[in-house]
């Protein structure tokens, strides 16, 4: 992988809250590169920065210091570039979450389908697309299921599928293994593995979940604000 | 895709049940606009009733609704004799009380000359008054069947004619009946009354006694004309009809239409608060989505699409149930409820923009959502 450009790119990241007596350092000096088609998991101890990481990361909350760049677009080098990131978040992040957060008044397949529709593609390709997307993710026959009908597992396959729509370089991941039990944890993580693979996007996946430390191509551990190479 | 349709469709009881309740309020809403339009186009159809141009009354009052107004009977005859007058008719106004199938029955009784002005505008139902002595028409807000008896101080009266929105200023409805018979059931004193006076020796009491000479004029006379020309009689005075109108509702309507405008008012506030409150509390029940939707990319319009949208189909909805409930029980209202289209159109367009105002606060609340929300675990 080496020799592949990182689609996301990330030198002196920091990001600090408040100033002076009141400051708190989240992030400090974070430099990261995430690789197509690599699986990464991001460990550390709750308040360590992990979450900070991923919404900056995500383009959900910029970073006080720094250089990132996202699939060739820089986001951030010392100051906001000034680009529209909810449209880049809309067309090239995919965001999976510890309890799915799938809309409980869209049913499953709307609820893959709206990302379709907010990037802009009709309703029925949109859908379209969803039903081909839900059936790659083996729940194809709950399409027309609200989320509250789903099982954990179910529900966090939409949730997957939701962040698949839009064929995304980059997925963020948030402890997406934490409700599941150990079977349903492994069947998520082997989808985004494959996934990894066969679209060549990155996954980011913050865990505290042992059991599926071995599904990562490589560790990285956030520790007071740092960011470290971590071991399974 | 619609996400303001598919989350009320998700929640569809409960936000029927919010509509409902909004509805309640715009029915109040309604009803007292209804009331108002009630109260003075009642007002406005005694007024109306004898199709006048003319209202010659005693001298330095406004009556004879706003001011008690007392005239000799043959005043009817002088205004008759002026130039540029075609008809004229003699008046009187009364309010009754009377028993009827065991019930108090208030009624507004008016006395006019069978074959002249000032009897009622149209009959609905049987017959006007033939003759001068025991016969009455009466409107059937009274309940009164048509061919029933009605005791009326010492006499019983046959309903022979039945009239439809003839009411009072208060709400009573009207009752007409022979001039002389009113002007015996106003001025005729009781009979211990009057052996006590006649014992006293004073003289016998006069009972042609008028409240007002209501009159026609001849095609292309102004009444302006004929209102100075009765004005050289001291004792008398004149409004046209329209001041009459203007009389009645500025001088008899007047503190209730304030009233009733406060009121809506009021409860046009009270109904602001209660939506902006309901789309808040909708709003704060969807945070987690609505950080969810930032996070995935939907733009701040599509956020503030789904609040001003279920903001006025809850407006929308609880405006028409609203206005089916109040039409639907219009009838049982005490006073009249006048439900003008106009009146509901300009009210639904208010109901509108009082939905987009209020849902302000939730749109506020919606856009100050952080899309980190939806990671909070």
């Amino acid at each position: 992988m080496d020799d592949l450009r990182p689609l996301a790119e990330l030198t002196g990241i920091a990001k600090h809250y408040g100033e002076g007596g009141s400051r708190v350092d989240a992030l400090r000096d974070v430099d990261l590169s995430l690789f197509p088609g690599e699986v990464v998991g991001l460990l550390g101890p709750s308040g360590s920065g992990k979450s900070t990481l991923l919404n900056i990361i995500g383009c959900v909350i910029e970073p006080s210091g720094g250089r990132m760049v996202l699939d060739g677009t820089m986001i951030y080098d010392g100051h906001p570039t000034g680009g529209d990131l909810r449209r880049l978040r809309l067309d090239k992040i995919g965001f999976i979450f510890q309890f799915h957060n799938l809309l409980p008044f869209l049913d499953s397949r709307d609820n893959v389908a709206i990302v379709l529709e907010l990037a802009g593609q009709g309703r029925f390709a949109a859908r379209q697309r969803a039903d081909e997307l839900l059936d790659y993710l083996e729940v194809g026959n709950r399409s027309r299921s609200a989320p509250a009908k789903l099982s954990g597992g179910e529900a966090q396959r939409v949730a997957i599928a939701r962040a698949l729509a839009n064929r995304p370089r980059l997925i963020l991941a948030d402890e997406p293994t934490a409700a599941l039990d150990t079977q349903r944890a492994a069947i998520v993580m082997d989808l985004l593995r494959k996934v990894a693979r066969e679209q060549a996007a990155a996954v980011l996946v913050v865990t505290h979940d042992e059991k599926i430390f071995d599904r990562f191509d490589r560790m990285l551990r956030v520790r007071d604000g740092r960011l470290e190479a971590g071991s399974a | 895709m619609n996400l303001a349709v598919r989350d009320i469709r998700h929640k569809l009881g409960r936000f029927l049940l919010t509509c409902l309740g909004l509805s309640l309020l715009l029915g109040v809403v309604l009803s007292m606009i209804g009331i108002y339009r009630g109260l003075v186009d009642d007002a406005l159809s005694l007024v109306r009733a004898p199709a006048a141009d003319l209202w010659v009354v005693e001298a330095g009052t406004r009556g004879p609704f706003a001011e008690a107004s007392r005239m000799p009977g043959d005043t009817r005859e002088m205004v008759a004799r002026v130039p540029g007058v075609a008809s004229a008719g003699a008046v009187t106004y009364q309010t009754v009380e009377t028993a009827y199938r065991g019930q108090t029955l208030r009624l507004q009784v008016v006395g006019y000359e069978p074959g002249r002005l000032g009897g009622p505008a149209a009959i609905a139902q049987g017959r006007g008054i033939a003759i001068r002595h025991g016969e009455v028409v009466v409107d059937v807000r009274a309940g009164i069947a048509l061919g029933d008896r009605i005791r009326l101080g010492r006499d019983d009266y046959l309903v022979v004619g039945l009239t439809r929105h003839h009411v009072s200023t208060g709400g009573d409805p009207v009752l007409f009946l022979s001039l002389r018979d009113a002007q015996d059931l106003q001025f005729l004193p009781k009979p211990s009354t009057y052996r006590r006076d006649q014992a006293r020796g004073a003289p016998p009491p006069a009972t042609d006694t008028i409240n007002a000479v209501v009159a026609r004029l001849d095609p292309d006379t102004a009444p302006d004309a004929v209102a100075r020309e009765i004005g050289r009689w001291k004792h008398l005075g004149s409004a046209t009809q329209a001041q009459q109108e203007g009389i009645l509702v500025q001088s008899v309507v007047e503190k209730a239409r304030r009233q009733i405008g406060l009121f809506t008012a009021i409860l046009m506030v009270v109904s602001a608060v209660v939506i902006a409150l309901i789309i808040y509390t909708m709003t704060m029940d969807k945070m987690r989505e609505i950080a969810t939707l930032k996070l995935i990319g939907a733009p701040d319009s599509t956020i503030v699409g789904l609040i001003l949208q279920q903001a006025l189909a809850m407006g929308g909805i609880g405006f028409g149930i609203g206005l089916t409930i109040v039409n639907l029980v219009a009838d049982s209202f005490p006073r009249r409820v006048l439900l003008q289209s106009e009146d509901a159109a300009m009210l639904g367009v208010v109901v509108m923009l009082v939905c987009v105002l209020s849902s302000g606060l939730g749109v506020r609340l919606a856009l100050r959502i952080e899309p980190a929300a939806a990671l909070g675990g």
